[in-house]
């Protein structure tokens, strides 16, 4: 089936050229860094982790959320998924894969990266997290090839794909949850050291992966043949309503534990993400513009009648996505470190050569749904 | 067979190529065997030279989890000596001519181990 | 064609994770940590942070350490590598609120390292085991495994871990050739100087004080000078509400 991936026409070839531009531009600022160091990156002592650490938690949440349309659809028996699980399962692949790849070009050392398979250690969430990606990995490869496989052929799926195919239901949850006890297990990281984490992190999964896939059925529907269907489309909508409200509802929580415990060590984390501290306000503009972009999204998606409206329900997608972004991919990790335990104050931006480095990845996984997308629909023989 | 000529042509290119290395060193006849030189006056390394040859990047590897991992820095050599186990103190304090001794296998070889990026090289005595 | 050629990748695909799994297999597991002896020495510290010369900016402990240790000695801020070094009180102690304290207590330097804790979170994540806890109380670290992940800098409540974000090398003058340097991307921290100690050495910086501000013993021997003073001074230790149970204590 690679071979559907192919053949194109002038536009297709074009979008490919310029993602391989970027993915080149990226990897030659990767080598840089291989040769002089993590020092490239705007990281300091104090805040060690960044940009690609936060990539790589944002993007878990969105492979995670492939379970939100297998669910329904293999366990439930929701036939109106029936069309889109494909595009979920192939979405996870991409992003597990950019997981992987933010992961390995964080790493001081990638050359021994092996080094967490031949020496295991159980007692620590790295490991795990090493694991549970993989097998996610090789899990949504194989469900989707089957699946995709038997569609091809226009038969029934075997019947030993679905047991692996439930199997993928709790691993997604595992995958992320795991990752939030990387987090979460940190005496050293009080910003970090909450309960209600990996909860909030499986709420803004399932929010912001919805609304990517609402994204990518609405362009589909604009460059190709396939039409998801505006029932998918629309359950996908609830779906991410009630997501976005917990997960609004979960933040609320997190400010109030913070604020009436007044804990100087828990305050100074928020303080420092909404309105700076010590002068340093590099994230303030951010978490607000988030905050703002989440309370439209939510107004957007609670109103039946902006729901329906796709002129109404593609913005407030985007702002889902794009507030989540920014709330994971910047707040969440960089706030961990700030004040760092001795108090200090560091400020983070990241350097070119680490953004450069981080959009190649993200080429990367457009790259693989481009690819994934089009061998797709070329066999439903919905391309155009 | 169809294209035969193509393919045997190819195939002929093919192993011309893979074997370069091979008949341009019979003709040039640059390559040097390697001849490591020892400045020391000790007759015995901690292992015959033989051993030393095809084990010594196992050895070394074994001190090195001996030292860091198990915190037990001494040796028992086969020749009954006790040394410490140390790549810096106790092998190069005999062999600190790293260029004529080390190196002289090492890029004959084409192999380049990274100790060095660590483990600081004796000053060369000229 | 098509069918064989997708049968030849699924053959080819399963032989290399079967390789791959035989050459796991036949891998012998190194020890990460000795099998715990029964009475041995448990390694800690005294600081007094009276005797510490705040006006004299003396900084021999400091200078030993990072001079034995080859740590290098990087101007740009956000890049330093130390091993140990001066906070304020404050910063050391940032659970003991300090408002009415005499203010000679609370300026004067408090020297901060490794705590070799009994309970280290750093121990607990890393994932190579690259950092362990021997049985003597000392967190060691192993610079051949770590892969740079800063995964136990982030665990680590008193910020001692550094990591090295470019080559160390240009940095240091002349390295000292007894003690290898570190390479870029692997973090390292203090290791109470556990190569002097098999040498009968005490720990570079407790020998380099002139003021004796620093001291050095077995917390197993009860006739130790350390808990000797211990028994006889009250002492704090950083952040003890974590759990970590720190081995170094601090006079006040």
């Amino acid at each position: 089936m690679l071979e559907k991936a192919l053949i194109g026409n002038r536009r297709y070839w074009g979008w490919i050229a310029l993602l391989a531009g970027v993915i080149g531009i990226g990897f030659i600022c990767y080598l840089r860094q291989l040769s002089y160091g993590l020092g490239i990156t705007g990281l300091s002592r104090d805040v060690t982790w960044g940009l690609y650490i936060a990539q790589f938690t944002f993007l878990v949440g969105v492979a995670a959320s492939a379970v939100m349309v297998v669910l329904p659809y293999y366990l439930h028996d929701f036939k109106v998924f029936g069309k889109i699980t494909i595009l979920g399962e192939f979405l996870a692949i991409a992003a597990v894969t950019m997981c992987m790849l933010f992961i390995f070009v964080d790493m001081g050392q990638p050359m021994r990266v092996l080094n967490v398979m031949l020496y295991p250690t159980p007692h620590s969430m790295m490991f795990w997290d090493m694991v549970s990606l993989s097998g996610y990995l090789v899990l949504n490869v194989v469900i989707s090839r089957v699946t995709l496989d038997a569609e091809r052929k226009g038969i029934a799926p075997p019947h030993w794909i679905k047991p692996i195919i439930i199997l993928s239901i709790p691993w997604a949850v595992s995958i992320h949850t795991v990752t939030a006890f990387l987090y979460s297990g940190l005496a050293a990281r009080p910003f970090w050291m909450t309960a209600i984490l990996a909860p909030r992190f499986l709420a803004s999964a399932f929010s912001a992966g919805p609304a990517l896939l609402i994204l990518f059925c609405v362009i589909l529907r604009k460059i190709t043949r396939f039409d998801a269907g505006s029932e998918p489309i629309q359950k996908l909508a609830l779906i991410i309503t009630y997501a976005m409200s917990i997960n609004v509802f979960f933040v609320l929580m997190e400010l109030f534990t913070a604020l009436y415990s007044n804990i100087p060590e828990h305050i100074a984390h928020f303080r420092f993400l909404y309105f700076g501290l010590a002068g340093r306000t590099t994230l303030v503009p951010w978490m607000w513009a988030s905050a703002i972009l989440s309370v439209i999204a939510l107004v957007l998606l609670i109103n039946p009648k902006t729901r329906h409206n796709e002129k109404f329900l593609v913005p407030a997608c985007i702002a889902v996505f794009t507030a989540l972004w920014i709330e994971k991919g910047l707040g969440l990790i960089i706030a961990g470190f700030v004040p760092s335990p001795l108090g200090a104050v560091t400020t983070y931006s990241p350097s070119l050569p680490e953004v450069l480095i981080s959009v190649g990845i993200y080429a990367i996984g457009v790259f693989l749904i481009t690819v994934f997308y089009k061998i797709a629909l070329e066999v439903r023989g919905q391309i155009a | 067979m169809h294209d035969g000529g193509k393919i045997l042509t190819g195939l002929a290119a093919f192993v011309v190529v893979a074997a370069l290395p091979f008949w341009h060193a019979a003709i040039g006849g640059r390559s040097v065997k390697p001849e490591p030189k020892i400045v020391t006056q000790e007759k015995q390394c901690v292992a015959s030279k033989e051993v030393m040859r095809a084990t010594h990047m196992d050895m070394l590897n074994t001190w090195r989890n001996t030292v860091v991992r198990q915190g037990q820095r001494t040796y028992l050599a086969s020749t009954g000596k006790t040394v410490t186990m140390s790549l810096s103190n106790t092998c190069m304090s005999c062999h600190p001519n790293k260029k004529e001794f080390c190196d002289t296998c090492h890029t004959y070889l084409a192999v380049s181990p990274y100790c060095w990026d660590c483990h600081v090289e004796p000053k060369e005595r000229t | 064609m098509e069918h064989d050629r997708r049968g030849f990748i699924k053959i080819a695909g399963v032989s290399a994770i079967g390789l791959a799994g035989l050459s796991l297999a036949g891998r012998d597991g190194e020890a990460g940590e000795s099998e715990p002896v029964a009475a041995g020495p448990r390694w800690a510290m005294v600081i007094d942070p009276r005797k510490c010369l705040k006006d004299d900016g003396c900084i021999s402990c400091i200078t030993a350490c990072h001079r034995t240790h080859n740590v290098p000695s990087i101007p740009n801020a956000r890049h330093e590598v130390k091993w140990i070094w001066k906070e304020r009180f404050t910063e050391a102690f940032p659970d003991q609120e300090a408002h009415y304290i005499d203010e000679a207590l609370t300026t004067r330097p408090v020297l901060v390292f490794c705590n070799h804790c009994d309970n280290p979170p750093c121990v607990r994540v890393c994932p190579t085991q690259a950092t362990w806890r021997r049985p003597d109380g000392i967190v060691m670290m192993d610079w051949h495994r770590c892969i740079g992940c800063r995964y136990c800098v982030a665990g680590c409540p008193y910020g001692s871990r550094s990591f090295n974000w470019e080559d160390p090398r240009p940095y240091l003058a002349s390295p000292d050739p007894q003690f290898p340097t570190r390479t870029k991307g692997v973090v390292e921290k203090c290791t109470l100087c556990e190569e002097r100690l098999d040498k009968k050495q005490l720990p570079a910086c407790v020998e380099a004080c002139q003021e004796k501000a620093m001291l050095f013993g077995d917390l197993n021997d009860p006739e130790s000078e350390v808990r000797k003073v211990l028994r006889s001074h009250f002492a704090i230790r950083r952040k003890p509400a974590l759990g970590t149970n720190p081995a170094v204590y601090y006079l006040v």
